[in-house]
């Protein structure tokens, strides 16, 4: 009486509608695109520069009276939101308030800080200030550029690889499928206006990771049926790999969103952004490596006859187990 | 078939068991923090009541080493600052400027009168008067003060730049000598704020060097950032003191203008360092720390290490007033109303430089040259990133991923049985013993735990039997082709090994890559999910295998179902 995520003997055809899967794939990719050109992301101030502050008190949050009190201050663009989250008590009222960059300052000012606790506590005196972080346009910029180095040569160092154990088609496909991952999520995120910031960096890296490590195990077995079958036509072949690994793919992908999931509603709000972008990128992740970085691989194509020598490939050792 | 050499055997279980040993003080946090924080209380020499009973609450030949809490589980302050460096410069320059002055004054009827123009703060801008021909003889002249810079990178290069203009010669720092005051400049901001946290007494502040001019600052358990300022900004009090009387009751009776002073006890750099002895000094001191230009470790005559030191002009003519009339008295450094050193003045030092002897080390000397230059920080800090956590927040982070983390982890337990039987148990007795390995070993390299490493931790929970359901499918498919239950266990763990290796590195490559590009909180994600791929694959290659090898070989089942 095993639990069974898919039957025991799959013979699912994952290539027969490539094209509507392709063009599926493709219009998220450029829905993703057209998002983010028009509503950008919703940067942290970990990329922005700025200040938030998280407040909590007893009393109910009145957006209204706290936006009054500060824009008082004149700061600029001042954004209140208040936090829900099913592990809050009963008389736990908590907002969070965020402040732009302040034009014309490299560093962080604490009298601007301290000017709005102060008005903040003129309107609701228990209120608490839990915590406050500012970061400064200088860091901010730099934040940007080694998020964008951090992804780009992750990336890179995974192609390397791929190529190295594999062949250059695989290193191909896994990145294009890691490209689509990538390019989704900041879509989605994007879409749905959740804050991006340095967290979220770190998560887009985890699905660059947790994607590569699903589109290797399909392309570990491919590697393995090519050796094993080497009159099947490719696509059959593909379809073969993909069938036989099926079952650990859900596996793998289910018991991982379970504990995602888990965290998701349990772990607070702090790092709900955070999770909901590694759920997220779990899914697309399983998606891509089967119709994606496989289909890609079925049009490229992969040398299969290694008993001929490849007067470009120079000496492999491929050559002998062959 | 399935086997296993004992000495493997014993290996992977005395791993198992280390992990488990360095894991669990985690398990009883505040107790064994309790212990450690007595501990260390006892070892600088306290002897508050109290302290052996506290000391006493973990047993002292169990592991005491803990995972340290992130700031945003702890709740603490953040800052990370800028060090204005080119500060200094306008400083060295105004400095040399008397130097400089001298030496054209006296050569004045060759180059005529000069005077100062203005100009950038980083430059001197010296205009000829009256022989604006002579530009090049003065620049020469001005060259002769060059010095080589002190550093390794500079070596061989001269600390200033002398170039002309029309009639005037302007001076400035060399790129060297510049990198070099750079250096020194954040070296001697981070011992400054070292010191002044130091003294607050808080737990485990992390205070690095960032980048070239950047210092990280970061400090649990404060009560905000601006706090912190405010301890980083206090200028520390520097006096030069006469000495009335050497004394080790701490009641004596000071006297009119007089004050009574403890000698500086759990500083080694001290010379006075005994335990309980006091000084009584005049209150009016000789001269003080803002007089104060450098202090720098240094030798005597005879080879042994001192503090040479150098003070202002209006320093140096007090300073040397005062030794001239006082040769063999002693008199007091006073560093924040403790005695820090109290020498007996050997001779008339003119010119307000002079030398601290004594029986130093070079460590010592070392210490109390930047104790002296401690009084203020060299150059002006901007602060670029500010961040206070509160503790509540970080109680409430730790309690909700406490509870996520059960939660994932019984659900995964409970899915893996559902999904596999027998070899399901297999896999949770590896996934508990890997929890525990991430924890075993954080507690060992010192790791820290963020917030988002506690994700980290659920991420790998749930990733942590991927590795052993890649290797259970692979025995169900060789089953099918009934070889026999052995056969199939080693064939699949046999052929699943290329894809576990392939699929982690590949997760590795990333987790490394986030580890050194990362900071703070990613980093210590960066941290748990790579400490989680290399526990994770030990787990599912050894720990289950030979599990499963000791069940097979005592059960010896004709059929198995996986």
């Amino acid at each position: 009486m095993r639990l069974r995520l898919v039957p025991q003997e799959t013979n699912w055809d994952f290539f027969g509608r490539w094209k509507l899967w392709f063009g599926i794939s493709g219009l998220m990719i450029v829905l993703a695109m057209v998002s983010f050109g028009t509503r950008g992301l919703n940067y942290g101030i970990d990329f922005r520069g700025g200040t938030t502050i998280r407040t909590q008190s007893a009393e109910p949050v009145d957006v209204g009276a706290y936006r009054d009190a500060i824009a008082a201050l004149g700061l600029g663009d001042v954004t209140i939101t208040e936090v829900f989250d099913p592990n809050f008590a009963e008389d736990q009222n908590v907002a969070m308030v965020r402040i732009q960059a302040q034009d014309g300052q490299e560093a962080v000012t604490a009298q601007m800080i301290a000017d709005v606790e102060g008005a903040l506590q003129g309107v609701v005196p228990d209120i608490n200030f839990v915590s406050v972080e500012s970061v400064g346009p200088k860091v901010s910029g730099e934040l940007i550029q080694t998020a964008v180095i951090a992804v780009v040569l992750a990336i890179a160092a995974v192609l390397f690889y791929i190529w190295l154990r594999f062949e250059w088609q695989f290193a191909v496909g896994a990145v294009l499928a890691l490209v689509h991952d990538v390019a989704l999520t900041i879509g989605v995120f994007s879409e749905l206006n959740i804050r991006f910031d340095l967290a979220i960096i770190a998560a887009l890296l985890t699905i660059v990771g947790y994607s590569l490590n699903d589109t290797v195990v399909v392309f570990d077995r491919v590697r393995e049926n090519l050796r094993k079958y080497k009159q099947m036509p490719l696509k059959q072949l593909l379809n073969l790999s993909i069938n036989e690994t099926l079952s650990r793919t859900m596996m793998t992908s289910v018991t991982t969103l379970i504990a995602l999931i888990a965290l998701f509603v349990l772990g607070g709000d702090v790092i709900r952004g955070f999770v909901f972008a590694m759920i997220w990128g779990v899914i697309v992740g399983t998606y891509s490596s089967i119709f994606v970085a496989s289909a890609i691989l079925l049009r490229l194509g992969v040398k299969r006859d290694w008993s001929k020598q490849d007067p470009s490939a120079g000496t492999r050792f491929a050559d002998v187990d062959a | 078939m399935l086997q296993f050499d004992l000495w493997k055997r014993v290996l992977i279980w005395g791993i198992c068991a280390l992990g488990l040993l360095l894991a669990m003080p985690n398990a009883f946090y505040t107790r064994v923090e309790t212990h450690n924080d007595a501990v260390t209380a006892m070892e600088r020499g306290s002897t508050a009541p109290g302290l052996q009973e506290q000391a006493g609450m973990w047993p002292s030949f169990l592991p005491s080493g803990l995972v340290n809490l992130g700031l945003d589980l702890r709740g603490g302050a953040h800052l990370l600052a800028e060090v204005q460096v080119a500060d200094v410069y306008e400083t060295r320059m105004q400095g040399m400027w008397p130097e400089i002055f001298a030496v054209l004054r006296e050569e004045r009827g060759q180059i005529g009168t000069i005077r100062l123009q203005r100009s950038a703060p980083d430059e001197l801008r010296i205009r000829l008067n009256e022989k604006p021909e002579a530009v090049g003889e003065a620049a020469a002249l001005v060259r002769g003060l060059a010095r080589p810079v002190v550093s390794l990178t500079g070596a061989g290069s001269s600390d200033i730049e002398v170039t002309t203009e029309g009639a005037d010669v302007i001076v400035a720092l060399s790129e060297a000598e510049r990198l070099a005051t750079d250096d020194r400049t954040v070296q001697q901001s981070l011992e400054i704020i070292r010191r002044r946290i130091d003294e607050v007494g808080t737990r485990e502040p992390t205070i690095q060097r960032q980048g070239s001019d950047r210092i990280l600052i970061q400090v649990p358990g404060i009560g905000s950032a601006s706090e912190l300022k405010d301890i980083i900004g206090t200028t520390a009090q520097l006096t030069f003191q006469p000495v009335v009387t050497r004394t080790s009751n701490p009641d004596m009776p000071a006297g009119a203008g007089n004050e009574l002073l403890p000698a500086e006890g759990n500083d080694p750099s001290s010379r006075a360092s005994e335990e309980g002895v006091y000084y009584v000094l005049e209150k009016a001191p000789v001269v003080t720390g803002e007089e104060l230009v450098d202090a720098q470790p240094s030798f005597d005559t005879n080879g042994r290490p001192a503090v040479s030191f150098r003070f202002n002009p209006t320093g140096a003519r007090k300073f040397g007033d005062y030794t001239a009339n006082n040769i063999g008295n002693p008199f007091a450094i006073v560093l924040d109303d403790a005695v820090i050193s109290a020498p007996v003045i050997q001779s008339h030092i003119p010119g307000g430089s002079g030398i601290i002897t004594g029986n130093f080390t070079v460590e010592e000397s070392t210490n109390l040259a930047v104790l002296l230059r401690a009084g203020a920080l060299p150059a002006g800090l901007s602060f670029l990133e500010e961040r206070t956590i509160g503790p509540e927040l970080g109680a409430d982070s730790i309690a909700a991923g406490k509870i996520a983390c059960i939660v994932a982890g019984a659900a995964v337990l409970f899915f893996m049985i559902a999904s596999y039987g027998l070899f399901g148990v297999f896999a949770n007795v590896a996934l508990v013993i890997n929890v525990a390995l991430i924890f075993g070993m954080l507690s060992l390299i010192g790791g820290t735990l963020t917030l988002p490493g506690i994700a980290g931790i659920v991420l790998t929970i749930g990733m942590a039997v991927d590795a052993n359901v890649l290797i259970f499918e692979r025995i169900r498919e060789e089953l099918k082709t009934a070889k026999g239950p052995a056969r199939a266990i080693e064939l699949g763990y046999e052929k699943a090994l290329s894809a576990i290796v392939d699929a982690n590195i590949t997760t590795f490559i990333t987790a490394l890559i986030l580890y050194v590009m990362g900071s703070g909180p990613v980093r210590g994600f960066a941290i748990t999910l790579g400490l989680g791929i290399l526990t994770s694959v030990f787990t599912a290659i050894y720990v289950t295998r030979v599990i499963i090898v000791i069940w097979y070989s005592r059960k010896r089942p004709q059929k198995i179902e996986v």
